[in-house]
């Protein structure tokens, strides 16, 4: 079954289908890449694996327990944590306070905690700003202490939104960088990204979403070959690039 | 393994002490030198509402609720601890453990509801289980004396009986009270339970996607900050032997209670004192001059200082204060440290 499965997920809001019947699977220690046109559904499917919202129809499994009608607190602590396409840093506390948001779920000891925080502020660049307040951070900055939160839960696999949206080239190949290192900590990654070049290169699979539904799956040459996907997002162009 | 990090600038354990002794001297020497009964009534009121003032402050401050029902809470520890001195001749003392462990449980039981409530549809339903309360406590002539109210029988000198007709004895004991809720405002904000408030006020939704359980956490909050309140409730009733509910439960007290740490900062410990001896004072002056003629002067005069305080320093008067002091003292990193002292 793998770490994470979607089976046959629907999700209806009043009139409209966002999510049609959608399955996968996903094995421990892949880097799977979302990828569709913008409206697809793919922030929806993080909502529903993350317990924002539950689905209508279908179930979903987070290591072989079924998660779907949990609260997002609950799936973070069973080890799965996602972060936001629009990021949401804690802006009246500090770099340091807002991981150790994170720390705090598995270690009630404050000074362990800080410990743990400090240690993830180094790995993912982060020392500099210790001390900022989460609302004076720039965007990569943001975006990076998104990530550094969610990785102090210590999850077993994460769900990252487009964290490399808005970002200069230096900073993308920088939080190239990073995945790679959460992928060697032996995490199993989805993430959602319009950065072709980027998630092309960093996922073992890609999953295609448009209208709701799933379209196409497999290895990104395979996906980036597939008629259907190139109808419908990639463009003649990118075809003819790879 | 990372290099260790310099110390957090905090105070080293001696000039804790020095200002704890300096403090201590201080708060002794003020009953000797306003030993007018009149002056000892207005600096134990002081005390009492920045008491008041930090208990909803765990609720509203550092979690970030704002509620507009908090005499609730005062109501519950007052009348339990009256009602069960009147009809059983049990020792306010013991029921103003009482009322805090009532007070605790109607906390988690208004929050239940309220808390997947957002914003000002929150304070508002916080604003309406008062509201209920003082309506049920008014109708109900029997125990609870209706809006007439209750007068708790004067005793003279009865300590056991939390009575005594010199006021020090209720000046200690407000002072030991002041201390405790600021002792544990420190605690929370220095442990995980703060930092999820603190999280949660900043932004439940991240706050959830980190694993707080929220409505656990803020009926945590709730059910400190009502205990306190509560206990404060029961002090008012015995300093002042006379309870009714428009006073204890009303909606003018529900809004004291919230403007006076939002004028002094929210969050902090030394805003809600702030706030506390601001509107105390600005109040007795109000009295002072006008005397008894133009009854809710003193709300209008909450209203004008809260407009002023949203419009020139919404985070209240204590950051106005600690940015004034701020030009006289460099700090060595551009970077200031935004926590609560």
């Amino acid at each position: 079954m793998g770490i994470f499965q979607f089976k046959n997920v629907s999700k209806v809001f009043g009139g409209l289908r966002a999510i049609d019947d959608v399955s996968f699977s996903i094995d421990q220690g892949e880097i799977i890449g979302l990828i569709g046109p913008n409206g697809a559904g793919k922030t929806t499917i993080f909502s529903l694996a993350s317990g924002f919202t539950p689905p209508t129809s279908g179930k979903i499994f987070f290591k072989e327990n079924r998660i779907d009608g949990l609260a997002s607190d609950q799936i973070c602590k069973k080890g799965l944590c996602r972060t936001f396409q629009v990021v949401k840093p804690f802006g009246d506390m500090n770099v340091l306070d807002n991981i150790m948001v994170g720390s705090l779920l598995h270690t009630a000891n404050m000074k362990k905690a800080q410990e743990e925080a400090l240690e993830i502020l180094y790995t993912l660049g982060l020392v500099g700003v210790k001390e900022q307040m989460g609302k004076n951070l720039t965007i990569a900055d943001r975006k990076r202490l998104e990530i550094a939160r969610a990785l102090a839960t210590h999850p077993k696999m994460i769900l990252l939104d487009e964290v490399m949206a808005g970002l200069t080239s230096v900073e993308t190949r920088e939080v190239i960088e990073m995945i790679r290192q959460i992928q060697k900590r032996n995490i199993t990654i989805l993430l959602i990204e319009h950065i072709m070049q980027a998630i092309m290169s960093l996922s073992d699979r890609i999953i295609v979403i448009h209208h709701g539904q799933k379209i196409s799956e497999g290895n990104p040459k395979a996906v980036s070959n597939d008629e259907q996907v190139i109808k419908a997002y990639l463009g003649e162009e990118y075809h003819e690039l790879t | 393994m990372p290099p260790p990090l310099p110390r957090e600038k905090s105070m080293s354990p001696r000039t804790e002490w020095i200002r704890g002794i300096i403090i201590l001297v201080v708060l002794s020497l003020l009953p000797l030198i306003f030993q007018n009964p009149y002056t000892m009534s207005i600096l134990i009121l002081l005390f009492l509402y920045a008491y008041f003032a930090l208990s909803w402050n765990i609720l509203g401050g550092i979690a970030g609720q704002l509620s507009l029902g908090h005499s609730a809470y005062v109501g519950i520890g007052a009348y339990t601890s009256t009602v069960l001195f009147l009809q059983w001749g049990i020792s306010p003392w013991i029921g103003m453990i009482v009322g805090a462990i009532f007070a605790a449980f109607a906390a988690i039981l208004i929050g239940f509801p309220c808390f997947k409530l957002r914003g000002a549809y929150f304070s508002l339903a916080t604003l309406a289980a008062a509201m209920i309360l003082q309506i049920i406590v008014e109708n109900t002539n029997n125990l609870l004396g209706g809006p007439r109210g209750l007068e708790i029988t004067l005793l003279k000198d009865a300590p056991w009986q939390f009575q005594y007709t010199n006021k020090l004895f209720y000046y200690v004991i407000v002072v030991l009270l002041f201390f405790s809720v600021i002792g544990v405002t420190r605690w929370i904000l220095h442990s995980r339970i703060g930092y999820y408030l603190n999280a949660i006020k900043n932004d439940q939704e991240a706050a959830q996607s980190l694993g707080v359980n929220l409505t656990r956490y803020k009926s945590i909050a709730a059910a400190i900050s009502a205990i306190f309140t509560a206990i404060g409730g029961t002090f008012y009733a015995q300093f002042v032997l006379y309870i009714n509910p428009e006073k204890i439960i009303g909606t003018n007290l529900s809004i004291q209670l919230a403007v006076m740490c939002i004028i002094g900062g929210r969050g902090t410990i030394l805003g809600p004192i702030l706030g506390a001896v601001l509107l105390v004072v600005s109040a007795e002056l109000l009295h002072l001059y006008m005397g008894g003629k133009m009854i809710g002067l003193d709300i209008m005069l909450y209203g004008i200082i809260l407009m002023t305080v949203i419009r020139f320093e919404p985070q209240g008067i204590y950051v106005l204060i600690r940015k004034f002091f701020n030009r006289f003292t460099r700090s060595t990193s551009p970077f200031r440290d935004g926590r609560s002292s």
